[in-house]
């Protein structure tokens, strides 16, 4: 307790309050009140309407929801199989090339979206692989991009694991296979379920990396969103940014329930 | 850190390390091969010989020099203002506790998964030039021109990205003030120090490793960021991701975009060395940054 007297509490918890609502709160309460808003010509709207709900649900917005998920799902299981099986096997090397491999799958979080977009679309536009135009390269994006959060979150799991139970494991015999499907795994899980949920949040939202690599046949959400408040449909694309915001939180919270209690932090 | 030591695989620990192969090469081809074809573009002039011209052209002109400043003045910013509201925030909630603070905080924290955009989406219907702000400006004024207008110039950027960053901020804060002993602070509050004394004595000291982490963290993401700029899309606010962007995208002249993005990936580069090492530093006890 840093504030004894009852005033000096009351004005710090004003301020705290009044930071919290101004910063956080007015931009979710706006953006749900322009998805229902059917004319608005002065402060607040003064008709509302489930209009752009419905136009959320049909047709190519629809289409732009579900490859959002699709590729969210998709780089995510590719980046959780890719980042467990690399902090695993690094765990068996010395010290000294482990700290230099760790940087090397961090690096990728390190760089801007943009830039990893333009360097597919400049690789994979000439042979020997012609990837441009196609799904594939929006999700390679996501994935290049979510990769490093991935495994950072692994790798920070598996330092946490208690060291001795694998050790006992191994001293009864257990062969290293059964001990990596019976033992660390399992011990794992919750971690494996926080780095999926986060680098699925990450892909729901990705812009720079997707704007540059994709195809008119598969357009993600924000994209979506982007070319529809561009052309004045502001109130569709609040509507959509608000179906992206709850899709992603549903997917979180769904997950973060899925394991026992173990999951925790 | 030790427990990852302590497990060596049992069998065969000298080719065990060919297990770090196939991650490996996936990463090579998918990341590091696309960015050394980025390098090698931005070598090839439109004759086809390697040169450094492209650099010249490039760096010496006006709409680079303009988009490096810009995403430096927003960078430096956006950090500076996360930095001040994410200190004062998590001061309050931890150290003034309010009936409720957890679910804030949580609330906070949440915001980090939410897309970048979705703030400037919100400040276009707040502050934009059809916005709630101006509507009400114009209403009690009669003015004809919407007054407010600072959501197209870097204020607007920078403000739409102090509210997206500031929970990076807050995070390890609220660790590293968890840690903080709360005896500490009534003893010395018992021996006569007022709260700015105790703030500027003992918590600002105990909370900087984590302010410096945080705002090193902060500024490699506003120096990457990307969807605010886009959505917000003041036409004199261009940062080096737009520039690339439209060189790129709109324009098609991949060259300048490679010269622009290999720019942008020494910058973020450097600033990421700039925050691995404050954390390998100063986080002995890893200030909650994981």
């Amino acid at each position: 307790m840093l504030v004894w007297s009852s005033s000096g509490r009351a004005w710090a918890w004003g301020v705290l309050l009044a930071c919290f609502f101004l910063i956080y709160g007015v931009p979710l309460a706006i953006i749900a009140l322009a998805s229902v808003a059917g004319e608005w010509n002065s402060v607040l709207p003064e008709k509302f309407t489930f209009l752009h709900y419905r136009h959320a649900f049909s047709g190519e917005a629809s289409a732009q929801l579900r490859a959002s998920i699709a590729t969210g799902a998709i780089a995510s299981l590719v980046a959780l199989v890719a980042g467990t099986w690399s902090a695993l096997a690094l765990r068996t090397i010395a010290r000294v090339p482990r700290r230099v491999l760790d940087m090397l799958f961090f690096v990728p979080s390190a760089v801007p979206s943009v830039s990893v977009g333009l360097g597919l679309l400049v690789a994979f536009s000439r042979p020997p692989v012609l990837l441009n135009g196609t799904t594939a390269i929006v999700i390679i994006a996501h994935l290049v991009l979510i990769s490093a959060f991935t495994y950072g979150n692994v790798s920070a799991g598996l330092s946490r694991l208690p060291a001795d139970v694998e050790q006992i494991a191994e001293s009864l015999g257990a062969t290293p296979a059964y001990r990596l499907r019976r033992i660390t795994l399992p011990l794992l899980a919750p971690y494996l379920v926080a780095a999926f949920s986060l680098s699925f949040a990450m892909s729901m939202g990705e812009l720079g990396a997707t704007v540059m690599v994709y195809p008119p046949g598969w357009v993600t959400l924000p994209v979506g969103i982007f070319a529809l408040t561009d052309r004045g449909a502001v109130f569709d694309g609040a509507a959509l940014t608000v179906v992206l915001a709850a899709t992603t939180l549903l997917v979180l919270f769904g997950l973060s329930r899925m394991p026992s209690r173990a999951v925790a932090r | 850190m030790s427990a990852t030591a302590a497990v060596r695989s049992g069998a065969g620990p000298r080719l065990g390390g060919l297990w770090v192969l196939p991650p490996l090469l996936l990463l090579a081809a998918l990341f590091f091969y696309p960015l050394a074809l980025i390098a090698g573009q931005s070598l090839v002039g439109d004759d086809g010989a390697v040169s450094l011209a492209g650099y010249g052209a490039v760096l010496t002109g006006p709409l680079f020099a303009n988009a490096l400043w810009h995403t430096i003045e927003i960078a430096v910013g956006a950090t500076a203002g996360c930095l001040v509201l994410g200190f004062v925030m998590a001061l309050l909630l931890t150290f003034v506790p309010i009936p409720g603070g957890r679910l804030i905080a949580r609330l906070i924290d949440t915001f980090i998964a939410l897309p970048t955009f979705l703030v400037a989406l919100a400040f276009t219907f707040i502050y934009g030039s059809a916005g709630l702000l101006n509507m009400a400006a114009m209403g009690a004024t009669g003015l004809s021109t919407p007054p407010i207008d600072f959501l197209y110039s870097v204020w607007g950027v920078i403000l739409a990205e102090v509210t997206v960053y500031t929970p990076f901020i807050m995070r390890p804060l609220l660790a590293s003030f968890s840690l903080i002993e709360t005896a500490q602070i009534e003893v010395a509050s018992s021996l006569g120090a007022g709260p700015w004394r105790i703030i500027r004595q003992v918590i600002f000291p105990a909370a900087l490793p984590a302010l410096l982490a945080g705002g090193s963290l902060c500024l490699l993401l506003t120096v990457n960021e990307f969807g605010v700029v886009f959505f917000i899309g003041a036409k004199g606010v261009i940062t080096l991701p737009l520039l690339i962007y439209s060189k790129a995208i709109e324009e098609s002249d991949y060259s300048t975009a490679c010269v622009i993005a290999m720019v942008n990936v020494v910058l973020s580069l450097s600033l990421y060395a700039l925050y691995r090492t404050l954390v390998a530093r100063l986080g002995g006890d890893r200030a909650g940054v994981v």
